[in-house]
């Protein structure tokens, strides 16, 4: 996998999140209040909201727009509705946010 | 640990609810075994009489498929019923000889028909209506005979009745009382629905006492005999006269029965490990038969089953909504009327619409509506929360239009619609739409409705329709509660009241502190209930509890509206609506330098600067150096002004003047809502302020003051509340009235449900009658304000602030 460098774990609020603005398109990261970190494509699978502005609960985000709740660790749309933003790997070490921009598996689009 | 054994007697409606419940706080405490007298999976009972009419097919009734027990590896078993409990080896037994050992019972074995005690009640063709074998029975002696006689004019007798004649039957009702649904309805009202029953082609026996019933020769019932020796044919007879606890298996385990097996406020018999819920029990004298309070218990014996143990049942005050053919019905409380009590009547027999009301000292102990159902959820609350009415008793038969006044083409009754009409304007969902998720995902609340369908989650106008849609659709087991009953969201048990009281009782002021307190079911909530708690803490506790920017939605957090597109727009302040050359120019700059791809005239009396790029969002501020408009922000919008005796050759006040000072005053007041206030000079009332939270209006000899006014979803006027002498009056008032409700409402109630809520009378007394209590909330409401700073500049200058609005550029990316 070929990681790349974002910024320090503290540069992104518990609970919050950032844009990564890459290569293929907006990238949102999200810390959990653990400091876990997730990535997802920045577009709600609903009406393309941006979901880096929405509010980060447990493993979820709700979406800014229109509260659709999507899962962080797969990207998906909680029941009853139904999409998936695109994840791609991220995770922590030493202190710094490490991104994957290479599809992911687990990812229900694929 | 080794998990405990819970078996459960009964796979109905009530038993399965508590099971959902319990796995709902309690996943891996119990192993879980059911026993089901009937061959299916849990089904919605109430909803036998549209499959008896052809309406709906068993599969569409089912709650909870076999996967639903196998998802919870529940040891589901079914056609078979259990004969003996043995207590003193905690053990079922069942009659096919199999057996399960129990840590605790749950008895949830219903009720069973109350089959008249008369010769012949034993022959073919003779049944019940409890269950799907009764419904399919009725549904095969259609195809083959005639006549029909339903023996019961209660609501059950009537639903068999109109299915039966809708498959094609004579049918004929034979009923005790002088007239029809006696328990739910007053004499009027049941001559009412019998007329219009029999026009639809049933016929009706009534008072009439049935003696017998005849054998054709072949074991299988030809005719009903009644006791005054009159005769008639029946092929087939239902005995709708009531049911009765089945309490069999309790009273031969030796446990206390007495029309129901007894159950305590934590819905245990008089055996602890053993409970009982449901129709088959007894709490405080009373065996429950609607599904809305089952499903009350079912919550409560789920908590205790879980060991958490804080919950109560304490009895329901239960409404019955039905319909019958098309005819809607509904009564709550104590229709009948009696001693002490007064009425109030609406009577229309020729359009079929029939209205009594029933009250005791102001208060609305009862409802009987027949015909115009659309307010019986709103009187169903009024009895329920015993609100004196005595303001609004010249109206009180009218109604509240619960419905806003827009997006649905001014329908305020859901019965009327058609299926193909749209209930939510702003999702674009239509009646039939909603109608269709509530049958098929056995669907019992406004908010499971807006989840699966995403009608009235938007705007929120057309919840009233949607709970009338509700209730016509799933009768009384709809569960229709008002705010101040509810919990605040999926997270926890409380209602918004109690957490408020939590926090100011018990001195919280973190959101980790709240949430750990109060046992909060989530690690850090949700969407609903952050930015909820997070305003009461602050708001309790200013100077104490901090702010925090992520447990506020985005256009709180970045101080300006979120836009479809993702980008922003900016409202800066303009106190009064007053501006300048030199605010206009800088305004019009930062339009041309940022390319602002929409400039807009607000119905505030400012400019909106839209599509405006977040990370551009601090440039813009700095350039405009304006202060935040807070147009995002449940919190002080604006007050509109009109020009006033300044200027205007009509004004008595300086209505432009006192808005300015009233903005300013106001600025940076968070609140449970927006706030929006408007000052007019004369009674012209150019500034509209009988539409605003407080709208105040200048006379020649001072200024009258009217609250809770609103102008968006539904235009509610506002109510005269104080008339003062001096602007300077104006301004302790004002605040004094925001700071209550400040302290009082709840998250997202605007100012006018506050009022509907704790009355004008409390709001009186807080702020007019009490001076001292007056300043003492004008000065807290200061204090609080003393402790904030204007949000841009704050986020102009504060570089921690700043990140929120920065982009992590893609030049940064590197090969790690």
């Amino acid at each position: 996998m070929n990681w790349m460098d974002i910024c320090a774990l503290d540069e992104i609020n518990p609970l919050g999140s950032r844009i990564v603005a890459s290569s293929k398109g907006d990238i949102a990261i999200f810390r959990t209040a653990d400091d876990q970190v997730f990535a997802l494509r920045d577009r709600c699978p609903h009406k393309g909201g941006p979901l880096s502005q929405g509010l980060v609960h447990g493993k979820q985000v709700t979406c800014p727009l229109h509260s659709w709740q999507i899962s962080l660790e797969n990207g998906e749309a909680l029941a009853p509705d139904e999409g998936c933003a695109h994840k791609y790997p991220a995770k922590v070490e030493n202190g710094r946010v490490l991104l994957c921009l290479e599809k992911q598996r687990d990812c229900a689009c694929h | 640990m080794k998990k405990l054994k819970l078996v459960m007697v009964g796979n109905g409606m009530a038993g399965v609810r508590t099971l959902e419940e319990l796995l709902k706080i309690a996943p891996d405490l119990y192993d879980i075994t059911v026993f089901g007298a009937e061959p299916h999976p849990n089904y919605n009972r109430i909803l036998l009489s549209p499959v008896l009419a052809g309406e709906q097919t068993f599969e569409e009734i089912i709650l909870n498929d076999l996967d639903w027990y196998a998802k919870h590896d529940i040891d589901l078993r079914l056609g078979r019923k259990v004969v003996q409990i043995d207590r003193r080896n905690r053990r079922v037994v069942a009659d096919d000889g199999s057996s399960a050992e129990y840590d605790r019972l749950l008895l949830a074995t219903g009720s069973l028909p109350f089959i008249l005690p008369i010769p012949g009640k034993d022959l073919q063709g003779v049944i019940g209506y409890r269950d799907i074998a009764d419904t399919l029975a009725m549904m095969d002696a259609a195809k083959q005979y005639k006549h029909a006689v339903v023996i019961g004019g209660g609501l059950l007798g009537l639903e068999a009745a109109n299915g039966l004649k809708l498959r094609g039957m004579d049918v004929s009702v034979v009923h005790i009382g002088d007239w029809l649904l006696e328990r739910q309805l007053d004499r009027t009202a049941g001559a009412l629905l019998q007329q219009s029953l029999e026009q639809r082609g049933l016929n009706f026996l009534l008072p009439k006492h049935t003696a017998e019933l005849l054998d054709n020769g072949d074991g299988r019932v030809c005719a009903v005999k009644f006791k005054d020796g009159e005769v008639i044919p029946a092929d087939l007879v239902v005995m709708a006269a009531g049911i009765r606890p089945n309490s069999e298996l309790a009273e031969q385990a030796g446990i206390a029965c007495n029309r129901g097996i007894l159950v305590n406020d934590t819905l245990q018999t008089y055996d602890p490990r053993i409970y009982a819920i449901g129709e088959c029990a007894s709490h405080r004298g009373i065996a429950y038969g609607l599904v809305a309070p089952l499903f009350e218990q079912a919550k409560v014996c789920a908590n205790h089953l879980a060991q958490l143990g804080f919950a109560r049942y304490q009895g329901s005050v239960t409404s019955t909504k039905l319909k019958v053919t098309g005819i809607d019905l509904f009564s709550a409380g104590e229709f009948m009327g009696g001693e002490g009590t007064e009425t109030i009547t609406l009577s229309d027999p020729i359009g079929g619409v029939y209205k009594k009301l029933v009250l005791k000292d102001d208060v609305l102990v009862g409802a009987c509506l027949y015909g115009d159902t659309a307010d019986g959820g709103w009187y169903f609350r009024q009895i329920r929360e015993q609100a004196n009415v005595a303001a609004i008793r010249d109206h009180l038969m009218f109604g509240e239009s619960t419905t806003g006044d827009v997006g649905h083409q001014g329908q305020s009754s859901a019965a009327n619609m058609p299926d193909s009409m749209e209930v939510c304007g702003c999702n674009g969902v239509c009646k039939g739409t909603i109608v269709k998720a509530i049958q098929e995902n056995g669907l019992f609340s406004v908010d499971e409705i807006k989840k699966h369908t995403k009608a009235g989650s938007s705007c929120g106008s057309c919840v009233g329709l949607v709970e009338q849609i509700l209730i016509s659709t799933v009768g009384g087991a709809a569960d229709v509660k008002p705010k101040s009953e509810k919990a605040i969201c999926g997270c926890s048990e409380l209602t918004h009241g109690q957490v408020r009281k939590a926090i100011r009782d018990h001195h919280l002021t973190s959101l980790s502190d709240a949430m750990t307190f109060m046992d909060w079911q989530t690690p850090n909530g949700c969407a609903t209930c952050r930015p909820a708690l997070n305003y009461y803490l602050i708001s309790t506790w200013p100077g104490e509890a901090k702010d925090d920017p992520q447990s506020r939605l985005i256009n709180e957090r970045a101080h300006a509206n979120i836009q479809k597109d993702g980008t922003y727009s900016v409202v800066p302040r303009m106190w009064g609506g007053v501006t300048n050359p030199s605010e206009l120019r800088r305004i019009a700059d930062v339009a041309d330098k940022y390319h602002v791809p929409m400039v807009k005239v607000t119905g505030g009396q400012r400019i909106d600067l839209l599509g405006i790029k977040k990370e551009d969002l601090p440039g813009v501020w700095k350039d405009l150096d304006m202060p935040s408009g807070h147009a995002y922000g449940k919190s002080i919008r604006t007050v509109k002004t009109c020009v006033g005796s300044e200027f205007c050759r009509f004004g008595t006040q300086n209505s432009t003047q006192l808005g300015i000072d009233l903005e300013h005053d106001l600025f940076n007041m968070w609140s449970p809502h927006k706030v929006k206030l408007a000052v007019s000079g004369c009674p012209r009332n150019c500034a509209e302020a009988g539409i605003k939270d407080i709208g105040i209006i200048g006379v020649d000899s001072g200024w009258e003051l009217y609250i809770g006014g609103n102008g968006g979803i539904k235009t509610e006027v506002a109510e005269f509340f104080v008339k003062l002498k001096s602007a300077e009056e104006v301004r302790e008032y004002s605040a004094a009235f925001l700071q209550l409700y400040r302290e009082e409402a709840f998250y997202l109630e605007r100012t006018v449900h506050y009022m509907q809520r704790v009355g004008m009378e409390h709001i009186k007394k807080a702020v007019l009658e009490d001076e001292v209590n007056r300043k003492a909330l004008a000065e807290r409401l200061r204090y609080a304000l003393s402790l904030e700073q204007d949000p841009w500049q704050e986020r102009i200058h504060s570089p921690a602030l700043k990140k929120e609005f920065e982009r992590i550029p893609v030049t940064q990316l590197e090969t790690a």
